[in-house]
């Protein structure tokens, strides 16, 4: 198993990841040489073994649905790397 | 003052030997005098003084507990209210955490003073602290070598003196290996344990903070402030947590303990063997028994982890996309250029691979042959510690094949960077704790024994560590330099 140039520039697409263009040989060289790596599980039978999502098999903890949070959006946005009027801004998405 | 254990470092507080405020000058002094070291990101020297201050009024007046005055410092992926957390990563350099970890608040409330926050391997990706945007740590026993990763700033900090105790977190190794690589005492707690809140995320499924410190007695009583139920993190474990000082004298007769045999391969190195079989024999003084077990499917934890943890970290960095907080590029032509250039400009190249992979182990048509394929693997190495458990109390064998390797050697090959966790990851994909302590040294870089318990049986592998720390002086070898 191996990957392309091309299939490196798709992944990158999907997982929005800017990848200099003479970079893109680089990673498909080591993303194949880690897929190699990943196939060795191939090797072993795994037909009825149920997919362990959580070491301690927990499910989710449900809790009463009330308010238990301030409003702190001033003390989030402080940190933003631009905000108007309470608002995230960016490059305008509709004309 | 900077050899002291923290139980004698709490006397010291307590009887006016010494100030909190000197306590936290000496180690501050410290800092700045290794800062070649590079162990810290930040150094909060002022916060530091002020709350050292305050420790100092809280023990005049008889308050505080074990840990009020002591000076510590945090991995820089635990946020830190009003102060850069940058997790290692060029996307964080900027980023002024809004609130603090819980085990951040934890050490807080305990009146423990922070001297600063420690470097590590971007997003806690890496077994070298080579991929910090920071620049690599250097390893207080040869200059030249990696202090291992990801928590390398954290291990080198405590080897070298310029903090008694540290934090540090656990996805695939990240407190074990560099624990052994810099000679120092290192738990990484039953997944639950302690709380995610706040400790910036890579494999959620995986990751775990955890003490790290100069012997087993210190790391107890970092456990006890760390350990706990949260609300807050949807995935901690509501246990009671017990007294993690009060057993660790107990005795070790009849103690015990599996050596896997896959642990003992070609790929260990004899030295390291040697030295493991030597501990073991340490402990057979103390009146343990010894069998071999094996875990046939042990072999298949790196490919398995690599699809986990790389498909975990795809999912949780995609939060960082240049529009609530972090870096973000100039001028983006429109919204896909903000996320794309952004993300592409912040993240260095061992993240970038880890999102590459992640994306395509989930990507459509590859989900069943990866991600399933992995966690059912994870299921069958899980099955095989278990069945291990059931015959001993814990497992021992080595932390890593090799000792401490000299910076830059291994960043060419990603895959033989991975291998470098071959003996720790397999113990993250179980959920299970497990310990590091000094065991001995070849060629004058120091040899980690690792030590795998039961789910919750922290206490027990303290204890068991402590008695080997009773016997031994592995753990109170000081780096040439350092003294």
């Amino acid at each position: 198993m191996s990957l392309t140039a091309n299939d490196v520039k798709k992944i990158a697409h999907l997982a929005r990841l800017g990848i200099a263009e003479q970079d893109v040989e680089h990673y498909a060289n080591d993303l194949s040489g880690v897929l190699e790596l990943m196939t060795q599980m191939g090797q072993l039978n795994t037909d009825g073994v149920a997919p362990m999502a959580h070491p301690l098999d927990q499910t989710q903890r449900l809790r009463e649905d009330s308010v238990t949070e301030s409003n702190q959006r001033n003390h989030f946005q402080a940190i933003a790397p631009q905000t108007e009027a309470g608002l995230y801004l960016v490059p305008k998405v509709i004309d | 003052m900077h050899n002291k254990t923290l139980t004698e470092l709490a006397a010291g507080l307590r009887s006016k030997q010494f100030s909190s405020v000197e306590l936290t000058q000496t180690f501050l002094q410290r800092i700045r005098q290794h800062q070649q070291l590079n162990a810290f990101i930040t150094v909060s020297e002022e916060t530091a003084l002020q709350q050292a201050q305050a420790a100092d009024a809280a023990l005049s007046s008889s308050q505080g507990g074990v840990l009020t005055g002591i000076p510590i410092a945090q991995k820089d992926i635990f946020c830190t209210l009003g102060s850069k957390t940058s997790c290692g990563s060029k996307m964080l350099d900027n980023f002024i955490a809004p609130y603090d970890a819980t085990v951040v608040a934890n050490f807080n409330h305990a009146g423990a003073v922070m001297l600063g926050k420690l470097n590590m391997d971007e997003f806690a990706m890496g077994s070298s602290n080579e991929t910090s945007f920071y620049g690599p740590v250097r390893n207080p026993w040869d200059t030249d070598c990696v202090p291992g990763g990801s928590s390398g700033g954290s291990a080198a900090a405590v080897a070298a003196r310029l903090a008694p105790a540290v934090t540090g977190t656990d996805t695939g190794g990240s407190i074990r290996q560099p624990a052994a690589l810099c000679g120092i005492t290192g738990l990484k707690p039953t997944y639950g344990r302690v709380s995610r809140y706040g400790m910036i995320a890579y494999a959620s499924s995986l990751d775990q903070g955890g003490p790290m410190t100069r012997s087993a007695e210190d790391a107890a009583l970092l456990m006890q402030v760390m350990a706990g139920f949260d609300a807050k993190d949807s995935t901690s474990v509501e246990q009671p947590v017990p007294d993690y000082s009060a057993s660790l004298n107990d005795s070790l007769q009849g103690l015990k303990i599996g050596l896997p045999k896959e642990f003992f391969t070609a790929e260990l190195d004899s030295h390291i063997a040697a030295a493991i079989h030597a501990a073991v024999a340490e402990y057979q003084k103390l009146g343990a028994e010894v069998v071999e077990v094996s875990m046939p499917n042990l072999q298949l934890a790196i490919p398995a982890y690599y699809v986990i943890a790389s498909a975990e970290c795809s999912s949780n960095l995609s939060r960082y996309d240049g529009v609530r907080f972090g870096y973000r590029c100039q001028n983006p032509e429109d919204l896909s250029d903000l996320y794309t250039r952004s993300r592409g400009e912040a993240f260095g190249s061992e993240v970038k691979r880890r999102i590459l992979m992640g994306t395509y182990a989930l990507s459509a048509g590859y989900y069943d042959a990866y991600y399933l394929k992995a966690q059912q693997v994870r299921r069958l190495i899980s099955d095989d510690f278990k069945r291990a458990l059931a015959d001993v109390d814990v497992l021992m064998g080595p932390v890593t094949p090799s000792t401490a390797f000299r910076i830059g050697e291994k960043t060419g090959d990603p895959i033989q960077m991975y291998l470098e966790d071959i003996y720790t990851i397999a113990i993250n994909l179980a959920g299970l704790p497990a310990m590091s302590i000094p065991a001995g040294f070849v060629d004058g870089k120091p040899v980690g024994l690792q030590v795998i318990g039961n789910y919750f049986s922290e206490a027990k592998l303290l204890n068991i560590g402590h008695r080997y720390q009773q016997v031994t002086d592995w753990h109170q070898q000081v780096p040439k330099g350092f003294e």
